[in-house]
């Protein structure tokens, strides 16, 4: 585990940022151009639902690099209103926002691990995890 | 940010080359689409060969930018989606089947053409 940063998502190009930054992260510990997209892509959902449903909230970023592995964990931390039925969130095409349904399915798709906590009234947070290869 | 539109003949071209925010994809979306009812261009060719991530939001604007488009009798393709994009777009569960595409300018041209010539 090594050092985590953190962006804070407060405005619509917060979205853009947050993915930028992650980007160049995982280029940094040697993720390649499919994988890095990927990982852009997920951030960029992320980010997006925080805006959306909490309006504000932050996306941070920990580098693992250890014997063993080497990967990025993300982590979107929101204080908003919660989800009320998590299972319904991870269906394909569930949207409340008018959106394409893609969000949380496509963020589990797109990483290698996928974690999410959320209390209705407290807020969400989603721990997700690619590894190099 | 507003994204440049080019007439050329009956074809309006257009290459986004930003990492493309939410508001810019809208307002790309009412730009394209006045410049279609201005010019009364036939065909439309966006590309997207700059364009590292579409993520599902995106993919919603230019899907619903071709729809848009056909309604106002404007055929579209979109051009030089990168391999890693396409990839991408698979995981996330976007298929954009109804979705005209070829794989650089030269080709969407080309198909605009024949698809408009029938």
């Amino acid at each position: 585990m090594d050092f985590q940063s953190c962006v804070k998502i407060q405005k619509e190009w917060d979205i853009v940022g947050a993915r930028q930054l992650g980007r160049e992260r995982a280029k940094a510990i040697g993720f390649g151009t499919v994988d890095q997209a990927r990982i852009a892509t997920a951030i960029s959902e992320l980010a997006r639902n925080i805006y959306l449903y909490a309006k504000t909230g932050k996306i941070c970023f920990e580098i693992i690099d250890d014997l063993e592995h080497k990967g990025i964990r993300i982590y979107a931390i929101d204080s908003g209103p919660g989800i009320e039925d998590i299972s319904q969130v991870m269906e394909d095409g569930f949207s409340t926002s008018g959106g394409l349904g893609a969000g949380l399915p496509g963020v589990k798709r797109l990483m290698d691990h996928f974690e999410i906590d959320s209390e209705p009234g407290k807020g969400t947070q989603v721990k997700t995890v690619k590894w190099v290869r | 940010m507003r994204i440049p539109i080019l007439k050329l003949h009956d074809y309006l071209l257009i290459s986004i080359q930003i990492d493309l925010d939410d508001q810019t994809a809208i307002q790309f979306q009412e730009d394209l689409l006045s410049k279609i009812h201005k010019t009364g261009a036939t065909g439309v060719v966006i590309d997207l060969t700059s364009v590292d991530i579409i993520d599902s939001f995106i993919a919603k604007v230019l899907g619903d930018v071709v729809t848009m488009s056909d309604l106002m009798g404007a055929k579209v393709v979109l051009t030089g989606i990168q391999p890693a994009v396409a990839m991408t777009l698979i995981d996330l569960g976007i298929h954009m089947q109804d979705v005209p595409t070829a794989l650089d300018l030269e080709q969407g041209l080309l198909k605009l053409r024949l698809e408009l010539e029938e």
